[in-house]
């Protein structure tokens, strides 16, 4: 059983506009799904519907099977977690953690049992005597989930929760979050602009743009496989490299033009003839990731295409060197080995795995092969 | 303390010395005079100390001097201006209070314009609602009265009251407010658990400013009640611009002490909440 699905799901506002246009997305029990996209995608007003604070325009929510369109948040069986954590200034945490099961009328001594195992759980028990403008951001952190842990609810839905923390302690939170669904095995809908969070967490990731989803699948396949230029540009960093190039036929084989200020090479293909012919003699986007653009040592097979690439610029990121190369007049990034790269200013030869790589329509911008 | 004093500092210390003077003389001249008798105020100086300090214009202001045709003083205006004043101020600023909660956090259909139509009350001038409320209070039975007064009050305070207590609220992140609703709370309960125990330093704006404007209200209280039901600002001017006999100034001044020693107290004990209230409110939104 589905333990949430959104079913053809719309938001109108009162002047016309639809912010949601016919969200379809279902998950199982236990699983971590994300929403992700730029801001204004809509995937905020997503997450309230979910939870019942902004209307359903049409279409339909449920939740464990049951139909929630018309209950109240407080009847949906769901917990929140803020960005701004959103904790009642004038409580201590432990009467923030309480006051959901007081308003449930839940008996004293569960209350008090329960705020001790959730506090112990995440390590807070020492602030809960302290009020929110006593403690840090990541304390802050802890004490809204403490407060969503207690209700134990069927689904938590969590709002950009780490956007206000700082980078290091975003990373641990990042850890400690997934660890809790591990434990857990609870239902979570969480919504993001960061697509590391977004790869890392989810189960299910559920990319939005403009009030759609563009693609829902597992961090892996939508990596792997974008369904269209947008998802492709969204999700991975450094982002995956557009170069416009023209299909060509050489015999049997289809491939793209690569050039760069000193010659051309062609890039066969390994993907579907009877597509690709379509396009033959037409302009396409090449798309290619950094780590498919490497130096021989690292891509550690042979028979690949290799072009020598005059190099731009080099970035250095400890573990792996940028290497920035123009091709087709576009700037494009190579992962490869800190000792294989060269400097700038110099040459050298580059390994294209397209085994992976993607065409787009450079007019539609959908997925060709 | 001296060492960073430049020309400009210097200057500018200046000028708020003349403003504080400035300020602060008519309040001197105000007790002084209360405190001396007629002799000494009609021989000396508007500025001079009172050569005996006399009590006794205190005594006659509270107790005896003449309003018109009754002569006991100050103290039964008094305490119809306190009759008038608490109440009012307790309910406009509890009207107030959920009137902002409900602009700021309930937005529904219209909402928006009920607070521009707020707004607009704000700035009526008392002039032009006298004929209008005199007719309501009328139809109501309560013209003349303490309790036509309060409601007057209220009505007219509540624009004021709305106004502060949905800017102070606009700046609490609706975040909380959602939180409290999938915790369980309803309308009420946010308001009372959530909302109230972080308000306190718009209450105390709202108070204060109530406080001084209504205890300050002189048209209302002229055009609203009369005789035994008026405020104490209307007895004061009865009390000054009584014609019979001698012209008391002593008696003038401490009785025009006596009007402002509320207003005064109520800045004295929460003024410092005044400023920070406002600036609360300000910061963000």
């Amino acid at each position: 059983m589905a333990a949430l699905s959104i079913n053809n799901v719309y938001k109108t506002y009162a002047n016309g506009t639809d912010v949601l246009k016919g969200i379809d997305i279902a998950i199982e029990d236990g699983q971590f799904l994300i929403l992700v996209g730029p801001s204004g995608c809509g995937k905020s007003t997503l997450l309230n519907m979910i939870a019942g604070l902004d209307d359903i325009s049409s279409g339909d929510i449920e939740i464990g099977g049951k139909r929630v369109n018309d209950l109240s948040p407080k009847d949906r069986d769901i917990a929140m977690v803020f960005q701004s954590y959103a904790l009642y200034p004038s409580m201590t945490v432990r009467q923030n953690i309480s006051f959901g099961l007081e308003i449930r009328k839940v008996a004293q001594a569960e209350i008090d049992a329960t705020v001790n195992r959730v506090a112990e759980m995440l390590q807070i028990t020492h602030l809960l005597d302290r009020k929110p403008g006593q403690m840090s951001g990541g304390q802050r952190q802890r004490v809204a989930m403490g407060r969503a842990l207690a209700r134990n609810p069927s689904i938590f839905l969590f709002d950009e929760p780490l956007s206000n923390l700082d980078a290091k302690l975003r990373v641990e939170m990042r850890t400690e979050i997934k660890l809790m669904h591990q434990r857990l095995k609870s239902t979570i809908v969480y919504v993001t602009h960061d697509q590391i969070e977004a790869m890392t967490l989810g189960d299910k990731i559920a990319v939005m743009k403009d009030g759609i989803v563009q693609q829902f699948g597992s961090p892996q396949d939508i990596y792997d496989n974008p369904a269209n230029l947008f998802v492709a540009s969204f999700i991975g960093s450094p982002s995956m490299n557009f170069i416009p190039a023209t299909v060509i036929q050489t015999g049997s084989d289809i491939g793209v033009k690569i050039c760069d200020d000193k010659g051309c090479v062609v890039l066969p293909l390994p993907h579907d003839k009877a597509k690709l012919a379509k396009f033959v003699g037409q302009e396409v986007i090449f798309g290619i990731r950094p780590e498919q653009i490497t130096d021989a040592r690292t891509a550690h097979r042979e028979g690949l295409p290799v072009m020598s690439c005059h190099i731009d610029v080099i970035e250095p990121t400890g573990p792996d060197t940028l290497v920035f190369v123009s091709l087709n007049n576009t700037k494009v990034c190579c992962r490869t080995h800190p000792t294989e790269a060269k400097r700038p200013g110099q040459s050298m030869d580059l390994v294209f795995d397209v085994s992976k790589a993607v065409l787009f329509d450079p007019k539609t911008e959908a997925r060709i092969v | 303390m001296f060492k960073n004093l430049t020309v400009g500092r210097a200057l500018v210390y200046a000028a708020l010395l003349l403003m504080a003077i400035y300020y602060l003389l008519p309040l001197y001249v105000m007790l002084t005079t209360s405190f001396k008798s007629l002799d000494d105020i009609r021989a000396g100086n508007m500025l001079s100390l009172p050569q005996a300090w006399q009590g006794g214009a205190w005594v006659k202001a509270w107790a005896e001097a003449c309003t018109g045709v009754e002569c006991n003083g100050m103290q039964g205006f008094f305490w119809n201006s306190i009759k008038m004043t608490l109440p009012a101020v307790a309910i406009s600023t509890i009207l107030g209070a959920v009137n902002g909660y409900v602009v700021s956090m309930w937005r529904f259909r219209g909402s928006d314009a009920l607070f521009t139509m707020l707004l607009v009350g704000c700035f009526i001038p008392f002039q032009v609602v006298l004929l209008p409320m005199a007719q309501v209070l009328g139809m109501l039975g309560i013209a003349n009265t303490t309790t036509g007064l309060v409601l007057v009050h209220v009505v007219y305070g509540t624009a004021f009251t709305t106004l502060f207590f949905r800017n102070f609220y606009i700046t609490v992140p609706d975040e909380l407010v959602k939180a409290a609703r999938i915790d369980g709370a309803g309308f009420w309960t946010i308001f009372f658990r959530i909302l109230l125990p972080i308000s306190g330093p718009i209450f105390v704006v709202c108070i204060i400013w109530q406080f001084t404007q209504i205890w300050n209200d002189f048209l209302f209280g002229v055009v609203f009640a009369s005789g035994e039901a008026q405020p104490i600002t209307v007895a004061l001017n009865n009390l000054v611009n009584t014609s019979t006999g001698v012209k008391e100034y002593n008696v003038d001044m401490a009785a025009a002490i006596i009007a402002a020693l509320p207003t005064l107290f109520v800045y004295m004990v929460a003024g410092r909440y005044f400023v920070r209230g406002l600036t609360a409110g300000a910061v963000k939104g």
